[in-house]
């Protein structure tokens, strides 16, 4: 099937002021390549704070003033330029942000749903989709404040697909929700997907992407470090070490925890940035040179000597 | 309805004592001048060829042999019956004279409060949306040249200009000379008004803008601005839809608080275009030691100054949801 979006070498950079007038650049997110198919959940799974949200942000055209992004992003086989960016999102491509802040705080659910828009069709159709995700009409004259955790989540994803999309990017849409609500909210995900939308689904939560996702790529240190389909994780076909560790910290697989810490922007050091914490380190893994992101096995991965394989 | 009681009681009671400590403090200040008020208003000259019967009763007119708490307390317990005591210059009620010098002024205060309230919030929304950009360090580079620059000093400047280099409006007074005040057109009154109003406008203007747009640029960088954009909405609209309605509470606090800026500028302003109003009465009653006259005036731009922040909060709970949604539940 034709990818409704394909991202190639994405790399996304602050400019920031160091120390009072110099000005450097902060790498967040560095060669990152994966697709999308229509009716396809893919995860982009990075503990929090890793800039997860700016490749959202780059694909959309909202990202801050003071960065910049590189590589190639295209949608249905064409360049997503900045100007097609702008005619599309809010249409074809809708993002599902994270919590109640990105509701307006003093305006009224309903206006929000329809961006102002008070023709007949317009309201029967937010009404239809409220309705869609067990939502009253009486939300509709709610402000944000009124709306508990799992409503907001709701409304938030209403907003969205009021407009059908065809590709819809998730950014941690279930923080802050028990286990019952937060695997609701992921199941209107995977319904998106079974009407044929593709969807990227960014989050921190490894456990609930797999309840999800047919394919999950993890990110570490703003690097994709593997792709892989959702089956590779229970049938232990992991390719890289930290992905086998992320596995091995889940509480059904015993919560081995991970020693060390990820490296903040600003601290990428050459070669593998995995291999201060990697029990498979070899003196070839620090360099000179990047590790470089390779297929392997229906997947990809980014190590020189990755799980089950002899030196790449 | 009977927290609204309660919220109505506590703010009189506040009124009250602050209105005590304004006339107090005005007292005591006036009290401590150094000028005396015999020197000022009858001359050295003329109290030099004064035998000392008629010194001693100038003396008592001007109150120079009573003890301060005396006085004071005199002047307190008329004025709450009402009686705000008769101008020591002028010769006339107090409050006659208050009522005229007012409604020579509110006009201008008036004018001058809604337009730098609009031009301000016009100003601020415009630098805080296009943050960065030419409007933006138009707009800041001009309300901190404003806001640096003397009141009075923008008045001679205005005056300078328009009245003297171009002769587009009188350069003072609020009715042309030599006119009987029965014949004075509306359009001259205006005439009068516009350059005192406009520089009270143009020294508030600067405040407001610059404290609008540093909300504006909060709001602007707010997750619900953001996902506006992500949904497609242009900037036009992100303005007018969340913009303006997320300044819309703090421009109402700084609406009103600019009330008692515009009332004090009025003093400065008044003086230089020799404008016969509130502001000027204000300083003639200072420099004259007409203590009725002050303690009057003072009490009066004390309360309409206090109005202005009561306004403020009952316009927050209607504007505001969530006072609104929360009262409607209590
Ligand atoms: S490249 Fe080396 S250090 Fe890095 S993950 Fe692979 S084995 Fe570990």
């Amino acid at each position: 099937m034709e990818p409704i979006l394909q991202v190639e070498h994405l790399s996304i950079s602050f400019s920031q002021y160091h120390r009072g007038t110099r000005k450097r650049t902060l790498p967040v997110i560095h060669d990152l390549s994966f697709s999308i198919c229509p009716g396809q959940v893919t995860a982009v799974v990075g503990s929090s704070g890793s800039g997860k949200s700016l490749l959202a942000h780059g694909i959309l055209g909202i990202l801050p003033y003071n960065s910049a992004l590189e590589g190639t992003i295209l949608y249905q086989g064409t360049p997503l330029t900045q100007r097609r960016a702008e005619q599309l999102r809010g249409r074809e491509i809708v993002l599902v942000p994270q919590g109640v802040t990105y509701l307006d705080p003093l305006m009224e659910v309903g206006p929000q749903i329809r961006k102002g828009r008070r023709d007949p069709r317009s309201k029967a159709r937010s009404r239809a989709v409220l309705e869609r995700y067990g939502l009253g009409p009486e939300v509709e004259k709610r402000y944000p404040f009124e709306l508990s955790g799992g409503m907001a989540r709701r409304v938030l994803i209403a907003s969205a697909v009021v407009e059908q999309p065809k590709l819809i990017l998730a950014d941690e849409p279930t923080p802050g929700l028990d286990a019952r609500a937060a695997s609701r909210i992921l199941g209107h995900f995977r319904e998106l997907a079974e009407d044929g939308a593709g969807v990227l689904l960014i989050t921190h939560d490894l456990e609930l992407a797999l309840t999800i996702a047919h394919r999950v790529l993890v990110l570490y240190a703003g690097e994709t470090i593997e792709e892989a389909s959702a089956a590779d994780f229970s049938a232990g076909r992991l390719r890289h070490p930290y992905t086998r560790a992320l596995w091995a910290a889940l509480p059904q697989n015993g919560f081995t925890p991970i020693p060390g810490t990820q490296p903040y922007p600003g601290e990428i050091s050459d070669g593998c940035q995995f291999a201060p914490r990697c029990p498979r380190c070899r003196p070839e893994c620090r360099g000179p040179g990047p590790v470089p992101y390779v297929p392997r096995a229906g997947g990809w991965v980014r190590c020189r000597f990755p799980e089950g394989g002899e030196a790449l | 309805m009977k927290h609204r009681l309660q919220f109505a009681g506590k703010k009189l009671l506040r009124m009250a004592l602050l209105l005590l400590g304004v006339s107090l403090a005005a007292f005591l200040l006036m009290s401590a001048s150094p000028l005396d008020p015999l020197q000022t208003n009858v001359g050295q000259a003329a109290l030099g060829s004064m035998s000392q019967e008629q010194i001693a009763q100038l003396e008592d007119y001007w109150g120079v042999n009573t003890p301060l708490a005396e006085r004071y307390l005199g002047w307190l317990f008329s004025a709450l019956q009402g009686d705000f005591g008769t101008s020591l210059l002028y010769r006339q009620p107090v409050l006659q004279i208050i009522g005229e010098r007012l409604a020579n002024s509110l006009g201008l205060l008036l004018f001058a409060w809604v337009l730098s309230g609009i031009l301000g919030l016009t100003l601020g929304v415009l630098a805080g949306a296009l943050r960065g950009r030419w409007p933006d360090k138009l707009v800041r580079g001009w309300c901190l040249l404003i806001s640096s620059t003397p009141t009075f000093w923008l008045a001679l400047l205005l005056l300078t200009v328009f009245a003297v280099w171009l002769g587009w409006f009188p350069s003072g007074l609020s009715v042309p000379i030599g006119v009987e005040a029965d014949s004075v057109t509306a359009l001259e009154r205006l005439r009068h008004a516009v350059l005192p109003a406009l520089t009270l406008s143009i020294t508030g203007v600067s405040n407001i803008a610059l404290h609008t747009r540093e909300k504006m640029v909060d709001v602007m960088e707010s997750d619900y601005v953001l996902f506006a954009r992500a949904r497609g909405e242009s900037l036009p609209a992100i303005v007018l839809r969340h913009g303006l309605r997320n300044v819309a509470l703090p421009a109402i606090t700084l609406q009103f608080a600019s009330v008692s800026e515009i009332i004090g500028g009025s003093v400065l302003v008044e003086q230089v275009f020799s404008y016969p109003g509130l502001g000027q009465a204000a300083v003639t009653a200072g420099l004259g030691s007409d203590m009725p006259l002050l303690l009057g005036i003072t009490v009066l731009t004390a309360a309409i100054v206090f109005g202005g922040n009561v306004a403020a909060d009952l316009l927050y709970g209607v504007v505001d949801p969530k006072i609104r949604r929360g009262a409607a539940k209590a």
